[in-house]
């Protein structure tokens, strides 16, 4: 009988600062993959937890890490040629296939990136098969802004909209807006809204506010997509910390179409 | 078949068995309970008939045999990884036709739910037989009968105390065991057909009694100890634990230890966000789950009747009268407790 909570060893192969507390790891392993799922990542005697996966390709994935417990602020020690645990990958990613030929916009609060990245880099690396892309981002300050290289690449090649809440003396120099992401949404140019998908990823009040403001878009329910996030110690429908109703987010989510998302009350 | 068996031969019978079988049963542990003075009825590994409990309902559900409260998925050293081992016997478990039930509801969720075996629990739950202690009458808050839990088809031994003997009827390989230690007669399993306490489960429940002022009620009372979901025979939420050992932290084990919807932290992601931070929600979550949605998903109600929650409140919450004031609040009425 095969032991599904069984981690496997993955070679660190790269690790990349985002930000003072993100860091992307980069581990050598043939997983396949889809956008939007997610790993349990460990360190035996330390813990346990969900990471989703933010990119991937052939012989690797990457996930981005925010520095923020016990398991996390170790992994933050590890350097290339360390390792770390990982067992999965589980739950739905988002449905690729709704949205061939469409015009995807994402809105992605803080590390709300990680999980969509591959579709972003996927599609401005010519191998998507989206109609049109256009990304808004918003973060705390300028300063925790995810994957800074890859945005400015990805402005080459679609229409990027970055916002932050404020300024801080720390922050890095700024002259993108201010504000909620919920601004950028009111004036993201939608051509034809019937041929919109949408994709929301974020902490739990900016995916509701944002959802409803592209409804008021005129976008429909069914063509959005949230992702959440929940405490997760099985991923494979046992430990029942992440059960909303009847629905299991590890193993019918973390993706799930707004009209399904709506109607879960925690 | 049928076999009726004194007291002593049914104590040499059981020594027969635990040659092959380790052999759990309901004991009662003096000065154990709830308060100082009174006794606690509990799960343990028996040696002999004598110190099984016949006449109480045990305030722990037998889960835990095969469940336990901690139990280690894996030691690890720096190299390599090693499971615990299985114990080679079968394991006999004297329970109630309620917690054969509840038992049928830990396999939908180990052994079925995601279309994964959980091997820990798979492993072990392979090994039990049933031996099923006739309930004479309803004990206190039983309500199997509301739940269709009162009656039992799947069992290895039922067994009915009867003066000092035991009449039981032994299927499979029990039935043969079983002859040798006592007499032939008819035994016909008798089930409770009526509790004192009575629960009307509701068929539908629209999504307004989730946000009914009812919840709040529970805000108050409830104190998040977690007594009712630790007592609970169907309860299988579990948090992952890593500990490393003193002498050589590169060693250490990776536990799963039970977790309660009722306490705070279940949902406590780190960094800080959680949900259900009233404790009326997680009561809400609780008694949904077991009445409302286990059903959406598999079919049949979570709950089994055993009571085994109202018995073990210390503040009287009463998950009885709970569903049964989501049933009257589900038809539309209002409920007054
Ligand atoms: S709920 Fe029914 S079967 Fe279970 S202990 Fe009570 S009376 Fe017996
Ligand atoms: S036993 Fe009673 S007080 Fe304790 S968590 Fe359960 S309902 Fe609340
Ligand atoms: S993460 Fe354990 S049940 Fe979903």
């Amino acid at each position: 009988m095969n032991n599904a909570y069984l981690p496997f060893k993955a070679a660190i192969t790269g690790v990349m600062p985002q930000t003072a507390s993100d860091y992307t790891y980069r581990l050598a392993t043939d997983l396949d993959v889809r956008p939007g799922q997610f790993m349990e990542v460990s360190i035996p005697g330390v813990g346990e937890a969900p990471i989703s996966v933010s990119d991937f390709g052939s012989g690797w994935i990457e996930m981005t890490i925010r520095n923020v417990g016990r398991l996390t602020g170790v992994i933050h020690e590890l350097k290339p040629g360390g390792h770390f645990f990982i067992r999965g990958p589980y739950g739905h990613g988002f449905p690729l296939e709704e949205f061939t030929g469409r015009d995807l916009i994402i809105a992605a609060g803080g590390t709300g990136l990680a999980p969509v990245k591959s579709i972003l880099s996927r599609h401005c690396s010519g191998q998507g098969r989206l109609k049109s892309l256009t990304l808004l981002a918003g973060f705390k300050t300028p300063s925790d802004m995810l994957f800074k290289d890859e945005i400015s690449a990805w402005r080459e090649k679609i229409d990027v909209q970055i916002t932050v809440d404020k300024i801080d003396e720390n922050s890095s120099p700024w002259d993108g807006s201010t504000g909620l992401i919920t601004g950028l949404i009111t004036k993201v140019p939608v051509q034809n809204p019937g041929n919109t998908r949408v994709i929301i990823v974020g902490p739990p009040v900016m995916m509701k506010f944002s959802a409803l403001e592209f409804l008021k878009r005129d976008i429909a329910r069914e063509n959005i997509w949230v992702s959440f996030e929940r405490k997760m110690c099985c991923g494979l429908g046992k430990c029942g910390h992440c059960k909303i109703d009847d629905t299991y987010v590890c193993l019918e989510g973390p993706v799930f179409n707004y009209t399904r998302a709506e109607e879960l009350i925690d | 078949m049928g076999v009726y068996i004194k007291n002593n031969s049914f104590d040499q019978l059981l020594t027969e068995l635990s040659r092959d079988y380790i052999i759990t049963a309901p004991v009662k542990l003096p000065g154990k309970g709830a308060f100082s003075d009174t006794p606690l009825v509990t799960y343990r590994e028996i040696r002999g008939a004598g110190e099984i409990e016949f006449n109480e309902k045990s305030r722990f559900s037998p889960k835990e045999i095969i469940y336990p409260i901690t139990q280690t998925l894996f030691y690890f050293t720096e190299n390599e990884y090693s499971r615990p081992a299985v114990p080679d016997q079968g394991i006999i478990i004297f329970c109630r036709a309620c917690d054969v039930h509840a038992f049928r509801r830990l396999d939908e969720i180990f052994l079925r739910n995601g279309g994964c075996e959980d091997i820990y629990f798979a492993e072990l739950r392979k090994k039990v037989k049933f031996f099923v202690m006739e309930c004479r009458e309803s004990f206190e808050n039983c309500f199997c009968v509301s739940m269709g839990t009162n009656r039992l088809e799947d069992y290895d031994v039922m067994l009915r105390v009867s003066g000092d003997a035991q009449e039981c009827d032994a299927r499979g390989d029990f039935a043969g065991i079983f002859t040798g230690y006592g007499e032939a007669v008819e035994m016909i399993p008798r089930f409770v057909e009526e509790n004192h306490t009575k629960v009307t489960v509701p068929e539908n429940i629209d999504r307004q009694v989730f946000k009914h002022p009812l919840w709040e009620e529970y805000s108050s009372r409830c104190i998040a100890c977690g007594h009712c979901t630790v007592s609970c025979p169907t309860c299988t939420c579990f948090t992952m634990q890593d500990i490393f050992y003193e002498d050589n932290p590169k060693c250490g084990e990776r536990r799963r230890v039970w977790a309660s919807c009722m306490i705070d932290g279940f949902t406590s992601m780190v960094g800080g966000h959680g949900f259900r931070n009233e404790k009326g929600d997680r009561m809400r979550f609780k008694v949904m789950h077991k009445i409302y949605d286990f059903r959406k998903r598999f079919g049949y109600n979570m709950c089994v009747g055993c009571g085994r929650c109202d018995d073990v409140c210390p503040e009287y919450i009463s998950f009885a009268n709970c569903i049964n004031r989501v049933n009257t609040i589900a038809s539309g009425v209002s409920a007054h407790e």
